[in-house]
């Protein structure tokens, strides 16, 4: 990773706007109580998310490259996205500029019609906020400040499908030892495992929720999620920890709908890692925003004198 | 429509809390339902198995020539990979009873998930194209 690790520019996305304005609320509170800095990009636009990706994927790839653009433009190496949607989507952008020259192409004739300085690939780092807080923070200092305030608590780390895939846009996954693995993902367990949390052997942990399919296919959906919340609970996990808005609203919502269509209730708790974070840090369950969540974990933070 | 209900029932009736630790399949026999779920893929698209293995597992050959062509289809690789995995550490508690039994039921669990994704996709070929194997809606065989 490049430059100053404890300053980069921010990139919260549509999503953290929106749905996912707990991530948001929770990754600011954790940012600050662990001393990092992040500015959020000047005028920064939509990543292309999967709309645009799959009607135009060069478009999406300017759309992406323009706020790497802004990040460099003010003066930063390294940007951080905690959706898994937009840094896939930057990280991807990044991968298309420096190997295909018909993308790069396209970048170049749309920055000079918006008026703007074409993103050269190489620039700037995307890193997601789970590689952020690792790799800045690192397990020590966060034992030493956590305290141990998870300590009880049995986890289970989702992933989701776009913080590890495609493999070959993540150039420093797999480089072995403190690398992270896009097959057995770790970082978000090692992150909470220093806060004192157990994270129980969960073999989902990148398994697909059908999270873009949540409206067209809602049936679908609500069948792998409900796999998701049951193989956790089978697991012994009592929470669901999330690092995606778009998995985290999904597992939320098709909960929900589970009980509703299929009769079939579950009560593992889903929360972002960085609300968990946050609480082991002595925040509030307010501060980071779990009273913003869609389901209510009140009683298991209570049990677990937390927040 | 469930497009595996053998499959799923099965695992199902053998998940169950109240089942009898011999009612879930064995580790070579959701390998096998695994290999099934990847053939009917292979079948939908007109396709015989090729043959052969990846690193010891037909799992994974057929997994492999599944994703030709479709990329998005590589949504289920660590999947296969993780029921592999399973697969493993259930034979190598061999003369463990409790751990291989925990073992086959997370496999059991992983191959169901496989199970339900590819019959999302057989019922819905755009399943798994939207979000981490995104391609391009009018360009055929992007990525």
């Amino acid at each position: 990773m490049a430059g100053d690790l404890r300053k980069v520019a921010y990139y919260p996305g549509c999503a953290l706007e929106g749905s996912g304005g707990p991530y948001d609320r929770s990754t600011k509170a954790v940012v600050k109580a662990l001393g990092l800095e992040m500015t959020e990009l000047d005028d920064w636009n939509c990543c292309g998310a999967m709309e645009v990706k799959n009607i135009d994927p060069q478009v999406q790839t300017y759309l992406s490259a323009r706020n790497l653009a802004i990040a460099g433009d003010m003066g930063f190496k390294t940007v951080m996205a905690p959706c898994n949607g937009c840094y896939h989507n930057l990280k991807k952008a990044e991968h298309d500029l420096a190997h295909n020259p018909e993308a790069a192409g396209v970048n170049r004739r749309i920055s000079a019609k918006a008026g703007h300085r074409a993103y050269e690939p190489g620039g700037v780092e995307t890193i997601h906020a789970l590689d952020w807080i690792k790799k800045a923070v690192g397990e020590e200092e966060l034992a030493r400040r956590a305290k141990g305030r998870l300590a009880g608590l049995k986890v289970a780390n989702y992933y989701g499908c776009m913080y590890t895939r495609p493999r070959h846009i993540f150039p420093e996954k797999d480089k072995g030892p403190g690398s992270e693995s896009t097959l057995k993902p770790h970082f978000m367990d090692d992150i909470l495992a220093a806060a004192g949390a157990t994270n129980v052997d969960f073999p989902l942990k990148t398994a697909c929720c059908g999270g873009a399919h949540s409206l067209s296919d809602s049936d679908m959906s609500t069948k792998l999620v409900l796999n998701i919340l049951t193989t956790a609970e089978a697991c012994g996990a009592e929470v669901i920890a999330t690092e995606c808005p778009t998995c985290h609203t999904g597992l939320e919502m098709h909960q929900v709908r589970a009980e509703k269509v299929l009769g079939r209730r579950t009560s593992v708790r889903i929360l972002y890692f960085t609300q968990l974070l946050g609480m082991a840090l002595g925040l509030s369950a307010r501060s980071v925003g779990v009273q913003e969540n869609l389901s209510d974990p009140g009683d298991l933070l209570a049990e677990k004198g937390l927040g | 429509m469930e497009v595996f209900p053998d499959i799923l029932e099965r695992i199902d009736a053998g998940l169950d809390p109240a089942a009898d630790p011999g009612a879930l399949p064995g580790h070579d026999a959701l390998l096998a339902d695994a290999e099934r779920v990847i053939e009917a893929w292979l079948a939908a698209r007109g396709e015989a198995p090729e043959g052969g293995t990846v690193e010891g597992f037909r799992l994974l050959a057929l997994h492999r020539q599944g994703c030709r062509g479709t990329p998005s289809f590589n949504a289920c690789r660590e999947t296969c990979r993780e029921i592999v995995f399973r697969r493993n550490t259930a034979d190598l508690y061999s003369d463990d009873a409790a751990e291989a039994l925990a073992q086959r039921r997370l496999m059991a669990m992983t191959v169901k998930h496989l199970a339900l994704f590819v019959g999302g996709k057989l019922a819905e070929a755009g399943l798994g194209d939207f979000c981490c194997s995104s391609r391009p809606l009018r360009a055929a065989g992007g990525t």
